[in-house]
């Protein structure tokens, strides 16, 4: 009994290390420097963090919601039904979420969509559809008919199912996705400044106005709390209703999930295909904009002022590996530790894993200026991009192995206990296996999630090394037709690479199970 | 016992003798924002390596802003030996927060009439001027004169044509904004940006959202951007197919000056080298790579312009010029004020 709970000590400690010298102690010590210089603000100032506040509260609100009402219709086709092109079309719904917010303003801005709330709300559907598809989509497909038909025969009509079994059973997938979106949204920085022309400040916007541009560092600290008291709060909220939603239920395999015929057939094109169409349009203007005469070739030629562009592709893949066998490393060891106990501590460190996604990104850049120096000066190192891009990633991997390791049954686990197997033995002979293609899967999200990450490695200090969304900016940041057509060239060929990567991890977990 | 204490000794007399610079380092160590570091390659130090034998390793810190409130936070403690790329905006923070210390080159005196700040402790690499470039083929066939006087955006014909750049979220936003300051008087400008208002000037986030969003000639509804003198020589020489003349214009009228510095970071380890090092920027060799890299203009008078630059800009004469001092005293106040006007 001793050795199992300091082997599970011993598993705990490595993920809390991480957090805890990454995330918690750099955070920790940027707010006490900033606050401890702040004077009691006066009334204008709390009037300004007030209206800043509820702005960023409630269109991250209405942009959860109205991104889980866009993903409803997909959501549903690709989680009931089996067509040509299943699998590609979940592909295609990720490739907005790796798109550089600077690119998607631009295609947004070249549509005319600005200005304005509406398109403020409109970027963040067309970035997060993919979580809610991929996140709810995986849950559901799994759910057993068995359910769905007993209540047909019952006499209840398609839609009361969907009411009293259907959406019951899939509420922890929707707060998950949903708690993801929200996190996301509230800290919107690139996507509200190009498309909200002034008018609206999110608190990461104005945490980087008051820290950057006007130096006042205490109230960007101020302005870091309140954002950490809203993401905890939000984070609280949905860990509550974790606990209160989880049932325990049989899952099916994915195998066996039908052909729509007659009615459901139209219907799902529809769904599938309309969804598609929307999220393309951006897309299709950057396809567009990237056809001038030799931009893809320009992409593999030596520029005399930013190197061979595509070698930045290199460096993504080389941060993307490492940032995922970090997070799958961190994320598999926490998910054992959240699952294994119970109770408050484990729901707490969940959530603590959490943050960083909702966490400005110039917190934590300017928390390790002023805490990784000792006991090796970490600053400036070349690790902190892969560790930057982890801190984002982990959660992906702890949501998608966390509701896998809570399906295994109990009494699998004691059967093996009582046949003399050590936990170690229990954990490799029966929680691996099972957890296996999950894992694979949050890892495939770790690495799209770094190929794609810009906001929060911009305000590291770091080896001069450009990633593709570093490459992509540079070039946007030049005059010249042939820049702009490279830069547009290279964010067609992101899209690109990520369509067949999660292609890739797709075909891997096929008859398994896994969300993202 | 013994042998513990003259182990202590030579520690001792080693640590003494580490605060000498009694060796060259093997490499020195340069932050610099994201645009600068962007485009160094091998071969931007290996003059200076050769001399030398240091090895220069870049360190890209994001944008300028970023990049001075790092060694503000890192202050004593640097992340590197040079800091280079702050500028007149940013350069009171850096000086309040004693991050440098101080250098004098002897190249000082070769640099361009102006350059030259007050403080010893940064050092002028470059300038790049911030101004109105208009699109020729628009202006051709419109008919339209091109404006030559900021006075006549007063009038909404050309108000109407005209995007600029917001002053809180863009520095060429904000150097046109003190350009207006400088020409109508710190009384006179309110009543320009309301005229400018009024006439319906395009007010935009970021330049690149101006540039390559709502200028005409990549098909937005602006012929007259906010940009820079060195736009239009980039656009020859970052053409999609080649050009032999710049497709855009510099307005003379309404520019703005901004200097790039570069200092020795306090705390560094080699001062004497990391002085060697600006030095070495300042160096007519180095100075002439400046515009075809970076696409600002060489601070030593002595460098000259590639062609493309000299057929296809101009440097301004008499351009716009704010103390680091008064920026950093009145800029919160003026895009305030800015603000209530534009947006009131």
């Amino acid at each position: 009994m001793r050795t199992m709970r300091w082997g599970r000590l011993l598993v705990a400690a490595v993920p809390a290390t991480f957090i805890g010298y990454f995330f918690l102690y750099p955070v920790a010590r940027i707010l006490a420097l900033g606050l401890s210089e702040l004077g009691v603000g006066s009334d204008g100032v709390q009037a300004r963090l007030f209206q800043i506040g509820w702005f960023t509260m409630w269109q991250a609100v209405l942009s959860t919601v109205l991104t889980m009402l866009v993903a409803a219709p997909m959501t549903w086709a690709v989680a009931q039904y089996d067509f040509r092109g299943r699998r590609l079309a979940t592909a295609l719904v990720t490739v907005p979420f790796v798109l550089p917010t600077v690119v998607v303003g631009s295609a947004f801005v070249a549509l005319g969509w600005r200005d304005s709330v509406g398109a403020i709300l409109a970027a963040h559907v067309f970035f997060n559809v993919a979580v809610v598809v991929r996140t709810v989509g995986a849950l559901w497909s799994r759910l057993d008919p068995n359910l769905h038909d007993a209540g047909r025969v019952l006499g209840a009509s398609e839609w009361k199912v969907f009411r009293t079994i259907t959406l019951p059973l899939l509420r922890p997938a929707i707060a998950a996705a949903g708690a993801i979106v929200f996190l996301f949204t509230f800290t919107s920085f690139g996507v509200v400044l190009i498309l909200g022309g002034f008018r609206y400040a999110t608190l990461e916007v104005e945490i980087y106005r008051q820290a950057v541009t006007l130096f006042d560092l205490p109230l960007a600290a101020a302005l870091a709390v309140v954002q950490l008291v809203g993401v905890t709060g939000a984070l609280y909220a949905y860990s509550r209703y974790q606990e209160r939603h989880t049932a325990t239920w049989a899952l099916r395999s994915e195998k066996d999930r039908p052909r729509p015929t007659g009615g459901a057939r139209l219907l799902v094109g529809a769904s599938v295909v309309g969804t598609l169409t929307a999220l393309a349009i951006p897309i299709a203007v950057l396809v567009a904009r990237s056809l001038q005469p030799g931009s893809y070739r320009a992409l593999i030629r030596d520029d005399p002022v930013v190197g061979v562009p595509l070698a930045s592709a290199g460096n993504s893949l080389i941060y993307a590996v490492l940032a995922s066998l970090i997070a799958v490393t961190i994320g598999v060891m926490a998910a054992a530790v959240i699952t294994g106990g119970k109770g408050r501590l484990s729901n707490w460190f969940d959530l603590t894993l959490m943050l960083p996604l909702g966490t400005s990104a110039v917190t934590i850049g300017f928390g390790f200026i002023v805490a990784l120096d000792r006991p090796v000066d970490l600053r400036a190192s070349f690790w902190l991009v892969p560790i930057a891009h982890a801190l984002v990633a982990v959660p992906f991997v702890v949501r998608t192995t966390v509701p896998t390791l809570r399906s295994i049954p109990a009494e699998i686990r004691e059967a093996a206990r009582v046949l003399g197997a050590s936990p170690l033995r229990v954990w490799r002979e029966i929680d691996l296996p099972i957890m296996g293609r999950a894992a694979l899967v949050g890892s495939g999200f770790a690495f799209v999630v770094s190929l794609g990450e810009f906001g929060a490695t911009s305000f590291v200090a770091r080896p001069n090394t450009a990633t593709l969304p570093v490459m992509i900016f540079r070039l946007l940041s030049r005059p010249g037709a042939g820049s702009f057509a490279m830069a547009m060239a290279l964010a067609v060929i992101l899209a690109g690479m990520t369509a067949a990567i999660v292609l890739w991890i797709d075909r891997a977990q096929f008859g398994e199970i896994g969300a993202f | 016992m013994r042998k513990t204490l003259t182990a202590i000794a030579f520690l001792l007399i080693a640590g003494a003798c580490g605060q000498e610079e009694a060796e060259l380092p093997d490499r020195l160590r340069l932050i610099a924002h994201d645009s600068f570091a962007g485009s160094v390659n091998e071969e931007t130090f290996a003059a200076f390596t050769e001399d030398t034998g240091i090895e220069v390793e870049m360190i890209a810190a994001g944008d300028a802003g970023s990049m001075v409130n790092q060694a503000a936070l890192s202050a004593g403690n640097p992340l590197a030996d040079v800091m280079f790329g702050v500028d007149d905006t940013f350069l009171s923070r850096a000086l309040d927060e004693d991050i440098f210390i101080e250098h004098r080159s002897e190249l000082l005196d070769d640099v361009v009439a102006g350059l030259r700040p007050e403080t010893r402790m940064v050092t002028p690499i470059d300038f790049g001027d911030v101004c109105l470039n208009y699109d020729k083929a628009w202006f051709e066939e419109s008919q339209i004169a091109v404006p030559d006087d900021l006075d006549l955006f007063r009038d909404p014909a050309y108000a109407t044509l005209l995007t600029v750049e917001h002053p809180a979220t863009s520095s060429p936003g904000l150097a046109f904004l003190l350009a207006t300051i400088e020409r109508f008087g710190e009384d006179g400008w309110q009543q320009f940006w309301g005229d400018l208002r009024l006439g319906g000037v395009n007010v935009v986030p970021n330049w690149d959202t101006a540039y390559y969003g709502d200028f005409t000639r990549y098909g937005g509804p602006s012929p007259i951007v906010v940009s820079y003198a060195s736009s239009p020589p980039a656009e020859v020489v970052f053409a999609s197919e080649p050009i032999e003349e710049a497709p855009t214009g510099v307005i003379e009228a309404g520019c703005y000056r901004q200097v790039e510095y570069a200092g020795i970071l306090a705390g560094t380890d080699y001062p004497e080298s990391a002085g060697d090092l600006i030095d070495f920027m300042l160096s007519v060799g180095f100075q002439e790579t400046i515009p075809l890299t970076w696409f600002v203009f060489p601070a030593n008078r002595d460098a000259e312009l590639p062609d493309v630059f000299a057929e296809n800009t101009t440097v301004p004469g008499q351009p716009t010029r704010f103390t680091p001092e008064t920026i950093a005293e009145k800029r919160d106040a003026w895009i305030d004020e800015w603000v209530a006007i534009m947006e009131g």
